[in-house]
């Protein structure tokens, strides 16, 4: 096997699980819902449409980062049982392919609950973007990235710690505040009109092959250390 | 069956009680003097100074403001290099690894004892010169992010499991040096409404002749106290290592009841 084959077969495995249980996808949509839901009750979406359109990008990726905490930390503790994680830690596969195969299905299920989120973000707030709406498909994918890369690691790493689930937004926010800022600001561009998002598109993408480097070499000690 | 064992040293013949030296003890004093003598100098000069053009007697938080806010920029970098140092002597060399954890350990609770402080004078400045308490512009901003990042770090700290705090903590120092850079250009692009740095702030910054050895006095005075508790909280977390490591080994020989000892 080769290393792509590594990370084919952990990927393969984290989305056949999803798809027997569906609890991370089903958890995400229907709070994503509830957040859209709220954050109507907050300000009138329907009758200020410019407030609608410079703040339903922060909404979004708000909605989505809250969303995915919860299946962030479901993802690992499920190997906890069975101790499932002390067989990774003896098999003689990477752990880097570990790591890169689990958040590539965390990818998958975010983004999943994107395409479902969109819509309904237009709908409800009755979103009219003024700017090039086919480039929220190059930001989604990097910001979710953004999101579930750093994610998914720092899930790992909270795995050590008491109180894991709480633990790690406390970590991971911090870490990812300029990713939050670039796709804040490059989907708030994209909605307005106003500027070009290329900046921020730049901004997300070195924030991406950085971080993702970081986390590929820090895995296998995360997974090994004692 | 019953197996016997021969008998058991007392804890304190395995491992070696922490002792210093008493000359790092008698330097840590002479330092203590030291430092004091500065700060109460620094003070003096930061008082005497003459009043500002604009800002009269105001001004004169700066020069308290201004060593906090530079030297919280330099222990996050020994935080960083004690990190890799002991995710890289981890499995080789675990008492330089310690050694290392507790550099972090120290760099990081000062990182964010003098950004406090200076976050802290800042917004009392803010609020007296400009009328407002926090203004979200691209330095502010940074700032409070390498305040929140600290922050997190030690919190991490505190929530991880016995025996697991610096292997964890050390991916996360790293990660927060990463991170650091990456925050100040984004945020710079963000938005830049601060008004520009007093030093090298290019044409008409800088500071009037009078007021030079105030600042330079409290920076010195400044940097001195931060060695001396870093040094200070290196000594109490190799200390407290050196506990941890007598309550396990009392635990292995089965010596319970002497966990404190």
């Amino acid at each position: 096997m080769n290393y792509a084959d590594y990370v084919l077969a952990h990927f393969a495995k984290e989305v056949r699980l999803e798809w027997r249980a569906r609890d991370a996808i089903n958890g995400m949509l229907f709070f994503t819902l509830l957040v859209v839901v709220v954050f109507a009750m907050a300000f009138d979406p329907a009758s200020y449409p410019t407030i609608t359109r410079q703040i339903s990008g922060g909404l979004l990726w708000v909605a989505v980062l809250f969303a995915s905490m919860n299946a962030l930390n479901q993802s690992w503790a499920r190997e906890l049982k069975n101790s499932v994680l002390d067989a990774h830690r003896l098999a003689p596969a990477p752990p880097s392919a570990l790591f890169l195969g689990k958040a590539l299905a965390n990818f998958l299920f975010v983004t999943a609950t994107e395409m479902v989120l969109a819509p309904v973000f237009v709908v409800f707030y009755n979103l009219h973007p003024l700017g090039q709406t086919w480039l929220l498909l190059v930001v989604l994918p990097l910001g979710t990235w953004a999101l579930v890369g750093n994610g998914t690691f720092f899930a790992a790493l909270s795995l050590r710690t008491r109180n894991r689930e709480l633990l790690l937004p406390l970590i991971l926010f911090p870490i990812s505040l300029p990713a939050l800022l670039a796709m804040i600001q490059a989907t708030t561009s994209i909605l307005t009109g106003d500027a070009s998002p290329m900046l921020w598109i730049k901004v997300l993408f070195a924030y991406n092959i950085v971080f993702t480097t970081a986390c590929l070499m820090l895995f296998g000690f995360v997974l090994q250390g004692e | 069956m019953r197996f016997v064992t021969g008998p058991t040293p007392p804890p304190h013949d395995r491992i070696k009680p922490v002792k210093d030296s008493r000359k790092s003890t008698s330097l840590a004093g002479i330092w203590f003097g030291l430092t004091m003598l500065v700060m109460a100098y620094g003070f003096y000069q930061a008082m005497v100074a003459p009043k500002e053009a604009t800002m009269g007697n105001l001004y004169r938080v700066f020069f308290y403001h201004f060593p906090h806010t530079i030297l919280s920029f330099i222990f996050p970098y020994i935080n960083c290099v004690a990190s890799l140092l002991f995710i890289f002597w981890r499995q080789s060399k675990p008492e330089l690894a310690a050694k290392a954890d507790a550099w972090a350990v120290a760099s990081a609770e000062i990182t964010v004892v003098y950004s406090t402080v200076g976050l802290a004078t800042g917004m009392l400045w803010g609020r007296a010169a400009w009328g407002i308490w926090w203004a979200w512009d691209a330095r502010l901003t940074t700032y409070l992010l390498l305040w929140l990042l600290y922050v997190s770090y030690m919190m991490l700290r505190s929530f991880a499991a016995g025996g697991q705090t610096a292997m964890v903590a050390s991916v996360l120092g790293v990660f927060a040096a990463i991170d650091v850079p990456i925050c100040y250009m984004s945020i710079h692009w963000w938005r830049t409404q601060h008004p520009a740095p007093v030093f090298g702030g290019g044409d008409g910054s800088g500071i009037d002749k009078s007021m030079a050895s105030a600042v330079l006095w409290n920076v010195a005075a400044f940097l001195m106290w931060g060695i001396f508790i870093l040094g200070w909280r290196y000594a109490l977390e190799r200390r407290r290592q050196h506990q941890d490591n007598l309550a396990t080994e009392a635990m292995l020989r089965g010596d319970i009841g002497s966990e404190n000892a």
